[in-house]
């Protein structure tokens, strides 16, 4: 697995549940104590066990897990950058949502080695948009999930969402926006502050 | 096209698209003339319709003459009696968008501006990523070399790191003093107090070195009990063997270890480079290593300062006997 991704894990537990639980957690599932670095690629396993780890020492189903870390990822103050990335994606909540197949093209022209899931939308029956998330890793749905929720929320759009769950490669999302702009939402500014 | 202008054939903006609207700040741009909103800077010289025309489907950089003088890239067609010129921004992109505070709807849905943008900013994400690597990595081989040079016992340097300080002294021709130090009768502490004592005395030895010299000073282990101070700028005979008998004096202090009192001294044997590079490392450290022995032969617990006149003779640097009784003692 890319280090992004381990990393990612590594700073969501270590910036929501504290530095010592990080350490636990990294001796428990034989991750580096130190961390994670970002540019590397990592084997496979030690993101399996962490997130084992995880479900373990923070009493939580994997889903809950994955979803924390998807809303930790565009919320937390330490990984602005992501969230700003994906504002990139449009100017409202649904053109975000139509421009999710966009996204793994996207991350690769800044990280080729980085295997994003491939993402599929779809408007289904009564406003209803299926997002089709199809990786060989199960999982990247729930972190879709909370990355979604939380856009949602910083564009000000009211949405449900839920994870259908997982057949083969594919997991399905169902999102429905019951208001797009139904909050302020945060502000995004195209070029970055200094 | 949001960025483009319609010049009548006089040349003042007809009509200028949304985007374009926005750009123009105080006055606005309708009714004005486009060579006294704008200077075109290449093609050069182009001030009026005719010069415009001329250029017509030529690349154009234009600039407002007002602040905050965003620049352009354009291109002007004839257009009924006068002209259609689009314009996009060049490299100053980021700037114009900050200074303008465009959004991602101010521009044409074929342009790539905002793919650019993205594209900027998760490259430099990765790049900050990659800096910060960079300086871990850095600093874990700072680390790396720290302990490649450090006895781990003492804390003083080692071996290696004696040659990397004499070279460079010597190369960059510095002057400096070298006292080479052995400690007599620690042999007999290992053998009848054990290594843990022998390894406490090296330590309490290594701590008084440390508080005899500056900072700026290398001291050196430089194998078992046999030490090497390499102390730059200081090439005073006298100051030197008087910082050596310093030295052994501490040295002499009695030093407990698990209730008993190991007693040790020390020979020192002091060389001096008077920088300029004339003194190769290995004559050097021969010459200390020369007076070393000659403190040996002369009841230890001394310091010698190497001259020519004394060492450098004949007999010197035999001295058989004493050596080898020395060497077995100590």
């Amino acid at each position: 697995m890319h280090g992004l991704v381990n990393r990612a894990i590594q700073c969501f537990v270590r910036d929501t549940y504290g530095g010592t639980m990080w350490e636990r957690l990294a001796r428990q599932s034989d991750a580096p104590v130190a961390g994670f670095e970002a540019m590397f690629v990592y084997d496979d396993e030690v993101t399996e066990r962490m997130l084992c780890a995880a479900e373990d020492l923070l009493g939580r189903d994997r889903a809950i897990v994955l979803e924390d870390l998807g809303t930790y990822l565009v919320s937390h103050p330490n990984v602005g950058s992501l969230r700003r990335l994906l504002r990139f994606g449009g100017d409202t909540f649904p053109e975000f949502l139509d421009s999710l197949d966009d996204l793994p093209s996207r991350a690769a022209l800044a990280v080729p080695e980085l295997e994003l899931p491939r993402f599929d939308v779809m408007q289904g029956e009564g406003g209803i948009v299926r997002v089709l998330c199809r990786s060989p890793r199960a999982g990247f749905g729930h972190v879709l999930v909370g990355i979604m929720r939380t856009l949602a929320d910083d564009y000000g759009a009211l949405v449900l969402l839920e994870h259908e769950g997982r057949e083969g490669e594919n997991e399905w999302i169902s999102v429905s926006v019951l208001s797009a702009d139904f909050a302020q939402g945060r502000p995004f500014q195209l070029a970055a502050d200094r | 096209m949001p960025m483009h202008l319609q010049l009548d054939a006089r040349g003042r903006v007809r009509h200028a698209g949304p985007t374009m609207r926005l750009l123009g700040s105080g006055g606005g741009l309708l009714g004005r003339d486009f060579f006294t909103l704008f200077r075109l800077r290449r093609p050069h010289g182009i001030s009026d319709m005719a010069g415009l025309m001329h250029h017509a489907g030529a690349r154009l950089q234009v600039r407002f003459r007002d602040p905050p003088h965003t620049q352009f890239k354009g291109v002007a067609v004839p257009a009924g009696d006068g002209a259609l010129v689009n314009l996009s921004f060049g490299i100053s992109i980021v700037e114009a968008i900050r200074t303008h505070d465009l959004k991602s709807r101010d521009f044409a849905p074929t342009d790539l501006t905002v793919e650019m943008l993205y594209l900027l900013e998760a490259k430099e994400t990765i790049l900050e990523e990659w800096r910060r690597l960079n300086s871990r990595l850095q600093s874990a081989r700072v680390a790396a070399e720290e302990q490649a040079f450090t006895d781990t016992l003492t804390g003083l340097r080692n071996r290696r790191a004696m040659d990397h300080v004499l070279d460079r002294l010597v190369r960059d021709g510095h002057p400096f003093g070298l006292v080479h130090l052995d400690l007599d009768f620690f042999k007999q502490v290992n053998d009848t107090f054990g290594h843990a004592a022998g390894d406490h005395v090296l330590q309490v030895a290594a701590r008084a070195m440390v508080d005899v010299t500056r900072s700026e000073d290398t001291l050196v282990r430089a194998g078992g009990d046999e030490f090497v101070l390499i102390l730059p700028g200081l090439v005073d005979a006298r100051r030197l063997e008087d910082l050596a008998c310093r030295l052994i004096e501490r040295l002499e202090e009695p030093i407990s270890f698990e209730g008993h009192q190991c007693r040790i001294s020390g020979s020192a044997g002091i060389a001096v480079s008077h920088g300029g590079g004339v003194q190769p490392v290995a004559v050097l450290l021969d010459q200390a290593d020369r007076a070393l022995y000659a403190s040996k032969k002369e009841g230890r617990g001394r310091a010698t300062v190497f001259s020519v006149e004394r060492h450098d003779t004949a007999h010197a640097p035999s001295l058989p006997d004493t050596v080898e009784k020395d060497a077995g003692n100590a």
